[in-house]
């Protein structure tokens, strides 16, 4: 070693440029580990690391007698993971799904998160398609069937406006901090009971945090929280009722609201025509879902709540009451009805052309006169009918739990300054006076009307659970008296002779009620004669027992010309099936114990 | 049967053959590791850290082979053992087992081995034989010459197999070597500006030839982003290994990255990645560190060589090893495209681990034998 060769001074200039080598390799190992380490740490775990929410049962919804409405079902989805996926598989696979091969393909090549993250391909897939699948696994690579937890409705339609649907959770919905339990896929609440209480019915999801490997085969679970039971619900609905109040719908539109009559309890609620929650449950069509939607008879809209209707003569029991308390006539007083009244250079008439001769009240109420109303209407004042009518809980939101639900119209002459910029005119008492004119009401609201008339006054807020405590409006002020009146009455209307609601006579109970035909259009001819579409609303109003008052119900029958043939016998049907044992609604619904 | 010199046995370099046996039980245990059956139900642990220790076995017999004799015997069979190299380079092409798209396997029975391997190490005794033939810098003729008849035709049938990766190494060792013989001044400007000139158009070439997989390689090595789960995604995957290993690693057996299926080729070209994982920057450094004292090591032994060829050899055994080090780390380290180069004495490759404890076995015959007097 004396001095360098030639030879030497490459060997160590290689050395330099091979340092340099390695310092590049550590510079970016730096980089790599200690400036992005924590990062990376980070992503290296969300590879491993799934968590998955695992759905817990749903609470199963109840009627008043303990029979089940809703049971959970599985509903089965076909998925693929793409990477185990042989593309040539696709026609074969599209006739297995029943599904075009465009459609699948399209599926398929749709950008993934990652070729190991399964994609939906069908869902809903009938028995046979699932066990199809199952037993030809290996000719579909990365085929499998996943399952999710639907509902099945044990009763089709009936009850559908009260028990709503489950759906799949909507983009919208996947944004909401409130449904961030809820795995993407899932099933919720979306109408009805089903939405209102889907919080409790839903429960809490469970949850898994598996290891996963690059296909996401599950390689170890390292925590489970299990999921906790969706609560149960007993509904204050009656099944029974309500199947035979949808029976008796068969073919007609309207609505039907019955209430225990002591506290707010919903007995049933119908508004016909109904759906199949069912086929929601399923993951509606497009096909069925604008069959839904453009039917003329909106099979959607919720009419108990939703439909404003004349009341017609049912209003006649607020316009007695109002005369009675105010002294404006007593049981005593007469009046003449030769079917029809003057006032000014105006005619009302009576629906009895020849007249009803000399009435009362009972009489008047019995045979529904409208010459005695437009008297007693004349006598008290339109506001002071108003005031009762808002006492008893017309014109105002019921507050019932289900749905967006209307307020109906009683007018009154300040009313009328405000918005018509006129004043109230006399004649109008007499029109409104017997349920016509500017007021509207909905059904629920009627059912709340009558409930309170016959308990004493007492309004409460109509409520969807069994046994829920009682939740009073108020207390309209009314004396036992006037009460007792009405109810004998409303007995009278529907069992004695001449009494328009002789239709709702029942040999089992003894039923009051109070029919009404609301106009539709101005023409005072017989109903029969015209279109559907022109023919009146039929009303009907009724509780039952007449001695103690267990259920009040209201039901309109839209177009179906006079209450006391179209509505009373609906009525009749629903109390009578209200009545019966609970093994007798259960035989009625083919429930086996 | 070999006569043992007492002085030959001093002279041994202890140093060499330690950190490459150190490598080797990392390698192994990391093998392991990258290997295990992840979760606890399939409990079977895959045999290759197994085999690999048995063709540990048989390299270090054939270390201990290299060493037992002169190394000026390989001057000797130089020619014959190349031109057999070549024919089985040529038997690959026609006979070869295909597998991952290449044809670079040749059975023979249950084995099955890759001549590429083996090739690269008598490509560098050829070269180094050549270039001992005289002192003189080469000239534009003589470098041409050496192309022509020593280095084109292996580059031809490795770009044909293809193992893109070997081809370019032979290239950069024959470049190397060639740069340590020495080279006049002319060609080296020439060679400047004739790379400059024909570079896109020399690229364009190499570009159509190429394989799909392999575009796709270089490609991603662009921009990984283009398509993670092709190429990109085992760029991304190696630089999630390594990254989340952070200074002081998961712990040995802690990694995810290998084991659950993540990080592809994970016992093989990118077993790195795996260590990287479990025994952080600190391990990483350490690990490079053995790597950087061999390489030094050999400039060392080559710079003691007692002859012009015992120096050419010592230098192109170095320079492959230090090429397939640098390549293959940087490639793990999203630093250079994919190119399918192992990490000597780390990646799982019997074939491959033997030809490197070959060469390990020349370098330190080199060494042991670098005193002319003992000749």
């Amino acid at each position: 070693m004396l001095t360098e060769k030639p030879e030497a001074q490459k060997i160590t200039l290689a050395s330099y440029l091979i340092l340099l080598g390695f310092l590049v390799l550590l510079l970016r190992l730096w980089q790599l580990q200690l400036l992005q380490g924590d990062e990376f740490r980070k992503t290296s775990e969300s590879n491993r690391l799934r968590v998955i929410k695992v759905t817990a049962p749903r609470g199963i919804i109840f009627d008043r007698n303990n029979i089940a409405l809703v049971k959970n079902t599985p509903y089965f989805c076909a998925s693929v993971i793409p990477e185990e996926f042989n593309e040539g598989d696709i026609p074969s696979l599209a006739s297995v799904l029943h599904m075009p091969e465009d459609e699948l393909r399209m599926k398929l090549t749709k950008k993934a998160r990652s070729p190991f993250t399964p994609v939906r391909l069908k869902e809903g897939l009938s028995y046979n398609e699932v066990s199809y699948i199952e037993a030809r696994r290996s000719d579909f690579p990365g085929l499998f069937v996943e399952i999710e937890v639907s509902r099945e409705y044990l009763h089709g339609g009936i009850g559908a406006h009260v028990i709503g649907y489950l759906g799949k959770l909507t983009p919208g919905q996947a944004k909401d901090p409130e449904f961030k339990d809820v795995p993407p896929n899932a099933f919720i609440g979306q109408w009805g009971v089903e939405k209102l209480f889907d919080k409790s019915l839903r429960g809490t999801a469970g949850q898994r945090i598996i290891e996963v490997d690059a296909i996401g085969r599950e390689i170890r679970l390292l925590k489970e929280t299990p999921p906790v039971k969706g609560s149960d619900l007993s509904l204050s609905i009656d099944i029974a009722l309500q199947k035979a109040a949808e029976d008796a719908f068969e073919g007609k539109a309207g609505a039907l609201v019955a209430l225990k009559a002591d506290t707010g309890e919903i007995l049933g609620m119908v508004s016909a025509p109904s759906f199949d929650p069912n086929s929601f449950a399923k993951g509606i069509s497009t096909d069925d879902w604008n069959a839904i939607i453009n039917d003329k008879k909106v099979p959607m809209l919720n009419r108990a709540i939703q439909s404003q209707y004349p009341p017609g003569s049912t209003f006649k029991i607020i316009t007695a009451i109002a005369a009675l308390e105010e002294d404006a006539v007593d049981t005593a007083t007469k009046v003449d009805c030769k079917g029809g009244t003057n006032y000014g250079k105006w005619h009302f008439g009576c629906w009895k052309r020849t007249g009803h001769n000399i009435v009362s009240v009972h009489s008047a109420l019995v045979e529904s006169c409208d010459v005695y109303f437009y008297e007693a209407g004349k006598r008290v004042g339109f506001d002071k009918i108003h005031d009762y009518a808002v006492m008893f809980g017309l014109g105002e939101e019921t507050g019932i739990p289900i749905g967006r639900e209307r307020k109906g119209l009683i007018p009154n002459s300040k009313w009328k300054r405000e918005t018509k910029k006129s004043a109230w005119f006399p004649g109008e008492t007499f029109i409104n006076s017997i349920g016509q004119g500017y007021v509207t009401t909905t059904p629920v609201q009627m059912a709340v009307m009558m409930k309170a008339v016959v308990n004493g006054g007492k309004v409460y807020r109509p409520s969807i659970f069994r046994a829920s405590e009682p939740l009073l409006v108020r207390k309209a002020a009314v004396r036992p008296e006037t009460v007792e009146t009405i109810k004998e009455a409303l007995k009278g209307v529907v069992n004695e002779p001449g009494g328009t609601g002789h239709a709702a006579r029942s040999n089992t109970i003894l039923i009051g009620g109070k029919t009404g035909t609301a106009q539709v259009v101005g023409i005072r001819k017989d109903s029969k004669y015209l279109p559907e579409q022109f023919r009146d609303h039929a009303w009907f109003v009724a509780f039952a027992p007449v001695d103690n008052p267990d259920i009040a119900l209201a039901i309109v029958v839209e177009h179906g010309g006079h209450g006391g043939t179209a509505a009373a016998p609906i009525a009749k049907k629903a109390i009578e099936a209200y009545m019966l044992s609970s093994e007798q609604k259960k035989e009625l619904m083919h429930v086996q114990d | 049967m070999f006569r043992i010199d007492r002085r030959l046995l001093q002279n041994f370099d202890w140093l060499t053959f330690l950190i490459v046996i150190l490598i080797s039980i990392i390698s192994i245990m990391t093998i392991f590791s990258a290997t295990r059956p992840p979760g606890t139900e399939d409990a079977a642990q895959a045999s290759f850290y197994i085999k690999q220790m048995v063709w540990l076995a048989i390299s270090i017999i054939a270390l201990i082979i290299f060493i037992s004799f002169d190394y000026v015997w390989l001057e000797r069979v130089a020619l014959p053992v190349y031109i057999m190299g070549l024919l089985l380079l040529l038997i690959v092409l026609i006979a070869g087992r295909t597998g991952m798209g290449a044809q670079r396997w040749l059975s023979l029975g249950p084995l099955s081995f890759q001549p590429s391997e083996f090739f690269k190490l008598i490509f560098i005794i050829m070269l180094s034989k050549y270039y001992s033939f005289s002192r003189e810098p080469l000239d534009v003729t003589g470098l041409l010459r050496v192309f022509f008849l020593i280095v084109f035709i292996p580059f031809v049938l490795l770009f044909k197999q293809p193992d893109l990766g070997t081809a370019i190494v032979a290239l950069l060792i024959f470049m190397s070597v060639s740069m340590a013989k020495g080279l006049h001044k002319k060609v080296i400007i020439m060679m400047v500006v004739i790379g400059i000139i024909s570079l896109p158009f020399l690229g364009n070439i190499m570009w159509t030839g190429l394989k799909d997989y392999q575009k796709n390689r270089i490609l991603a090595f662009i921009d990984p982003k283009v398509d993670p789960s092709g190429i990109g995604y085992h760029i991304n995957q190696s630089k999630i290994a390594i990254g989340s290993g952070e200074f002081f690693g998961k712990g040995y057996l802690e990694g995810t990255q290998g084991p659950f299926r993540f990080l592809p080729e994970k016992h093989t070209d990118f077993v790195f990645a795996v260590f990287a994982e479990e025994w952080g920057f600190a391990g990483s450094v350490f690990l490079l560190s053995l790597y950087l004292l061999l390489i030094m090591r050999g400039l060392d032994t080559a710079n003691k060589a007692k002859d012009d060829f015992g120096r050419l050899l010592a230098l192109g055994i170095t320079f492959m090893l230090f090429i397939y080090f640098f390549v293959n780390i940087g490639m793990t380290l999203g630093m250079m495209p994919v190119v399918g180069i192992p990490l000597p004495f780390m990646s799982y490759g019997g074939t491959a681990l033997l030809s490197n404890y070959i060469a390990i076995g020349v370098l330190i015959n080199i060494r042991t034998r670098r005193f002319s007097l003992f000749y």
